[in-house]
């Protein structure tokens, strides 16, 4: 943790229209959940860029690294099976 | 799997066009360029707020006013996402804060010089946005993730704050003799500081080398300085104001203008630190972060409580 007399960092998302996933937009700095909140709203959605927001403590993200990249995400590679086109419908039973 | 060789994946990364992210293996220069650069492009929106800030209560109207509000917290606002991405890099607020309040972090140069009228704020959108601009959106596509990010955000606002400028520019331009004589004076006082914007001559530019090598800068600074005089040749002509410059002509061979260069040993001046307005806008800046002070501990000290509290339950 860095000794920053800013407050913690935490991680911005945010939902443009509702039933729209929440999608991340950046960062910013804020001591505790509402000033968070309300400082999220004032720094990326001044121009009705979104409805609704989440705020999550940077601290809380998990996230793979870049090095493993290869291995971690290679299962999924040769399962060609889990993708529509790999199979074959035949003509005349109309939109599958 | 042998052993990975992060220096070339690093390379054909950039070879790729691929974009580089905080947790990726970068050289260290290319980390410590980047901190600078980002660091230094956060301060400029900061301290940028000033100059536009010494005009608020005087502005002449309450629209004028109105905009002249939204567009200064834009500035504070892309300060805020500059300096969240130099601290992907590694460095954190409070030093970054540190090197721009004792005076050892550089800002850009313009932010030096005073806005004496209201014509100053209506050139300061038009030129020193649209000169900030032209260099942001090239950095829309640099090679570091959450600074190409931030830029694309940042590109969205300042088209609003280089359209306000140039309103109030035709507002006075086509106003009284009087509001267009000032209009041209604002126009005289900033065009050499706008053209300073974009750094020294690429000859003498001492960080232009890497930043294209590392795909950070993907033009140099003289061949943004070109297009920007192209492109505001004609913007200065509707207006019928005329740019300070006696050199300034189109050449049909080069398909855009000569210019004369501005005046470099004043550009190298005010960068250290002898420009008309360097103490006061770092005495500002001062004054605010102690002043505000009493925030930062009154909000540590609430978080502190709440954490207990919740803590305890």
């Amino acid at each position: 943790m860095s000794k920053d007399s800013q407050g913690p960092l935490w991680e911005v998302f945010v939902q443009k229209k509702s039933g729209q996933p929440f999608v991340h937009c950046g960062n910013l700095h804020a001591y505790d959940k509402e000033m968070a909140l309300q400082n999220a709203r004032d720094l990326y959605t001044r121009r009705g860029e979104g409805m609704a927001l989440w705020v999550v403590p940077s601290s809380a993200i998990v996230s793979s690294s870049p090095e493993d990249m290869g291995s971690f995400f290679e299962p999924a590679n040769d399962k060609i099976y889990r993708h529509p086109t790999f199979y074959q419908i035949p003509d005349g039973v109309g939109h599958m | 799997m042998g052993v990975i060789n992060f220096e070339e994946l690093f390379e054909s990364k950039l070879a790729k066009n691929d974009i580089i992210e905080p947790k990726d293996w970068m050289p260290d220069n290319y980390r410590k360029h980047l901190i600078r650069q980002i660091s230094q492009h956060a301060h400029s929106e900061i301290v940028g707020m000033l100059p536009e800030g010494n005009w608020i209560t005087r502005a002449p109207s309450l629209r004028a006013k109105l905009v002249l509000l939204a567009k200064v917290q834009d500035e504070g606002g892309h300060g805020l996402y500059l300096y969240t991405a130099a601290e992907s890099l590694g460095t954190s607020r409070d030093e970054m804060l540190d090197a721009l309040l004792t005076g050892k972090a550089k800002y850009s140069s313009i932010f030096n010089y005073p806005t004496l009228t209201w014509a100053d704020v209506g050139a300061v959108g038009w030129l020193v946005d649209g000169a900030a601009i032209m260099n942001q959106v090239m950095l829309q596509r640099t090679s570091y993730g959450p600074y190409a990010r931030a830029m694309v955000r940042i590109c969205k606002e300042e088209s609003f704050h280089q359209r306000q400028g140039y309103e109030i520019m035709t507002h006075l331009a086509f106003g009284t003799p009087a509001q267009k004589e000032m209009a041209q004076d604002a126009l005289n006082r900033w065009w050499y500081p706008t053209l300073m914007m974009f750094g020294p001559p690429d000859v003498e530019s001492p960080n232009s080398e890497n930043a294209i090598k590392w795909r950070i800068k993907r033009e140099t600074n003289d061949e943004l300085r070109q297009r920007f005089v192209n492109q505001t040749m004609p913007q200065i002509t509707y207006l019928g104001l005329t740019a300070p410059d006696k050199n300034l002509k189109w050449n049909e061979a080069k398909n855009g203008y000569d210019f004369s260069e501005p005046d470099w040993t004043e550009f190298k001046a005010v960068i250290k630190g002898n420009g008309p307005c360097n103490k006061e806008r770092l005495a500002s800046r001062n004054k605010s972060h102690s002043e505000g002070a009493w925030v930062r501990e009154a909000a540590t000290a609430y978080a502190k409580k709440q954490n207990e509290k919740y803590e305890a339950a």
